[in-house]
């Protein structure tokens, strides 16, 4: 049976400064607390610069609209992609990692300075990319910054302070595991959402290695130091940062996917064997996807592209399609033996609709899998990705994995960060209620225009398509759905972000009462507790709906595949 | 969230098995599919390339457009190219030009050279929709063979810094 208090018990020593969650019986060490909120609050600032850049771009990739000059569009362009895709991720990563070394182990932070070291350059970093970009013209140089597009030499610093500062937190994760372990705060295995963070570390530390292996001798070469630096080798190891710095994403996400099960519902994982061999999938096969962005580059053999983009034989697909299964497969079970057992999909029908993280949980697991993966798998095919390379498509992928997906994630499990971390009330609660689901959906619309825009040949990171001249009219029409869309997000985004800062910033510091926000005073993670082995076995409770769930998808994913095939076999004849 | 039961090494039930199952030949579906139409398809991404310079590249473009030109584009300017079916045929991107403007013949196979001569750009010929990447110092060569005709734009789809938007070219098919 899993437990939630420690199973040695142990006094407390000097060393420690906690307090006990009064919801989870859980310990909180007071600096992994300070670190949370520290990195969060760093987390959403940069999601409101990210954001505002969005609306800005948004409005600007909307034919009809047009907005910015092509300058301002370029510039905020590459603040855009350096706030969300590096900077708000990866601080609230950082939180969470805090987070999972020590709450969930019962433990103490081990190097809280170290911590903060890492903290303070990542912020100092993370502000600094930003004013280079704002102030240095020359610096639009896109968040890839491909050479040989010189940027300032700060710009490239900036990058290395924010990289090695995550490093360091990074590393304070693996010291505070070992730390534990020793001092005996928990035994037996690390909990599942602990070692799916950890997954995500383990890549994170290849992850930033390679960065360094990109950055540094850009930063080098920006100062004249170095004299040339070859502009496909510097893809080669820039994709071998960005692209795994998505799979970091991934792990944390799928980490937080089943802890937001367990908050909401009180799931019991259905066999933990499965779950964790899903993640080591990720730990030995998804970092060769770097080779995603070099498709049709120049110089490199079919053989590489195809074992490498394809994660040696889609083992990292695999472990993605295991999590896809396992985590509604785990709702079902826990919501069946709650008594929720009509027909196929009757425990969906009751399930916690209204409860923020149980919204957010869902759409972000069907718009991470159904647009985002499925897209992904497609282009990143070594032929197709000729129909796909740099058109719209690619961030119509992209952003339905890291936004509707991991952003999404995130955002709904800040709800309870904010009374359990933060000890605040959460205000606006039915906001709260509602933004998961115009989020969800005004990204949803975003990434099919970039999809369907992106079909049709735009290019992507381009201020004004109708120099192209080839554009077709229906190209007006998917253009104004991702403008729309994207429209429908910012509003998410804004009421997310009301939500978060009336919280944190009125009313007194009060112990959270109720782990559920809206939908009950019970508590799932308690309840998962006392799910039996019997109740998971139980002939009635097993989960039909959600493998019935998974076909479908599976169908879904096969037609999609299967027509990029078909269009590809209708063009020019190339080899 | 909470550390598991002592032993959770446990075999996995029916339908985990089932799924698990599924999803593997799935992915070998996938990973075959690319090697088959590797030998199959008549579209596939091209993987000769040479190292070359700027100027080396620069000087054999001037050469070809010597040697082939068959007339001028009234709008730009730019020299029109023709050169037998089975050449060579180079184009060349720089901030912010294609040039010159390559006219081939339909169902003809044609050796198309790509470089840049500065930044990274991106080859995209609309609305074939074939997108390739040329980068400076690489010279990329892609065996096509149109299988349409009419005018066609090529676009450039990797960032070139402020002018970016700018750079569309043109490639004619008789």
């Amino acid at each position: 049976m899993a437990t939630l208090a420690p199973t040695t018990p142990w006094t407390k020593d000097a060393k420690d400064d906690y307090r006990n969650c009064p919801i989870t019986t859980l310990k909180v060490d007071m600096h992994t607390e300070r670190l949370i909120i520290a990195n969060a609050v760093m987390a959403v600032v940069c999601l409101t610069l990210g954001g505002i850049a969005a609306l800005l771009i948004a409005l600007t990739r909307w034919q009809a609209v047009h907005l910015l000059g092509a300058a301002w569009f370029y510039r905020l362009l590459t603040l855009h992609g350096i706030d969300m895709l590096i900077a708000w991720i990866v601080f609230f990563e950082m939180a969470g990692l805090h987070f999972g070394s020590t709450v969930l182990l019962n433990a103490r932070h081990a190097a809280p300075k170290l911590a903060w070291l890492g903290f303070g350059m990542m912020t100092v970093g993370g502000l600094m990319a930003n004013a280079v970009v704002l102030i240095d013209p020359n610096s639009s140089v896109m968040f890839s910054a491909y050479v040989p597009l010189k940027a300032h030499p700060l710009f490239y610093l900036s990058y290395i302070l924010f990289a090695v500062g995550a490093l360091i937190t990074v590393i304070t994760f693996f010291i505070n595991i070992v730390v534990a372990k020793r001092e005996n705060r928990f035994q037996g295995s690390l909990p599942l959402v602990v070692f799916g963070l950890m997954t995500a570390a383990i890549l994170a530390t290849y992850t930033l290695l390679e960065g360094a292996a990109a950055i540094v001798p850009a930063f080098l070469w920006s100062m004249g130091i170095l004299k040339t630096y070859d502009p496909g080798i510097y893809r080669n190891f820039f994709w071998g940062f960005g692209h795994p710095a998505q799979q970091v994403n991934l792990a944390a996400m799928v980490s937080i996917w089943y802890a937001l099960a367990q908050m909401t519902v009180g799931i019991r994982p259905v066999n933990e064997k499965f779950s964790r061999l899903a993640f080591i999938l990720y730990l030995f096969f998804i970092n060769l996807g770097s080779a995603h962005h070099l498709l049709v580059d120049p110089g490199l053999s079919f053989a590489w592209k195809a074992v490498n983009t394809s994660y040696a034989m889609y083992l990292a697909v695999l472990g993605s399609m295991m999590h896809a299964f396992s985590i509604p497969a785990a709702l079902e079970i826990a919501l069946r033996s709650r008594g929720y057992r009509k027909g196929l999909f009757g425990w969906l029908r009751n399930a916690p609709w209204a409860e923020p993280g149980f919204s957010s949980l869902v759409l972000s697991m069907f718009l991470f899998g159904w647009i985002g993966g499925v897209t992904g798998v497609t282009i990143g095919t070594e032929q197709i990705n000729m129909l796909v390379h740099n058109t719209l498509r690619l961030p119509g992928h992209f952003h339905a994995t890291v936004v509707s997906g991991t952003t999404l994630a995130f955002m709904g499990f800040t709800y309870y960060v904010i009374p359990l971390i933060f000890r605040k009330e959460l205000k606006l609660k039915s906001w709260a209620k509602w933004q998961p689901y115009v989020f969800g959906f005004g990204m949803l619309l975003t990434s099919l225009g970039m999809i369907t825009s992106g079909l049709q040949g735009v290019a992507r990171r381009n201020w004004d398509i109708t120099f192209a001249g080839v554009v077709p009219g229906t190209v007006e029409i998917t253009l104004a759905i991702f403008g729309i869309g994207a429209l429908l997000a910012v509003v998410g985004g804004i009421m997310y972000v009301t939500i978060v800062l009336v919280s944190i910033l009125t009313g007194p510091r009060l112990e959270a009462s109720n782990l559920l926000l809206l939908t009950g005073t019970h508590n799932p993670i308690i309840e998962s507790t006392k799910l039996t082995d019997e109740q998971m076995e139980d002939k009635q409770n097993q989960p039909k709906g959600s493998l019935v769930l998974v076909f479908a998808f599976l169908v879904w994913f096969a037609i999609y595949y299967l027509s990029n095939w078909w269009l590809l076999g209708r063009t020019w004849f190339i080899r | 969230m909470l550390a598991p039961e002592k032993n959770w090494w446990k075999p996995m039930g029916r339908i985990e098995k089932t799924w698990l199952t599924v999803a593997f030949v799935w992915c070998i579906f996938l990973t075959l599919m690319m090697p088959l139409w590797y030998f199959n398809g008549k579209q596939n991404v091209p993987t000769e390339t040479y190292r070359t310079t700027p100027e080396k590249y620069g000087a054999k473009v001037n050469a070809f457009v010597e040697q082939y030109t068959v007339g001028k584009d009234d709008a730009t300017g730019l020299p029109i190219v023709s050169a037998p079916p089975g050449s060579d045929i180079y184009l060349r991107a720089s901030t912010w030009q294609w040039y010159p403007i390559l006219q081939l013949e339909k169902g003809k196979e044609y050796r198309l050279h790509l470089s840049s001569m500065d930044y990274n750009h991106g080859f995209s010929l609309q609305p074939v929709n074939i997108n390739l990447q040329v980068l400076p110092g690489y010279d990329y060569v892609a065996t096509i063979t149109p299988t349409s005709s009419g005018e066609f734009t090529i676009v450039c789809n990797e960032y070139c810094f402020v002018g970016h938007h700018t750079m569309v070219g043109k490639m004619i098919v008789k």
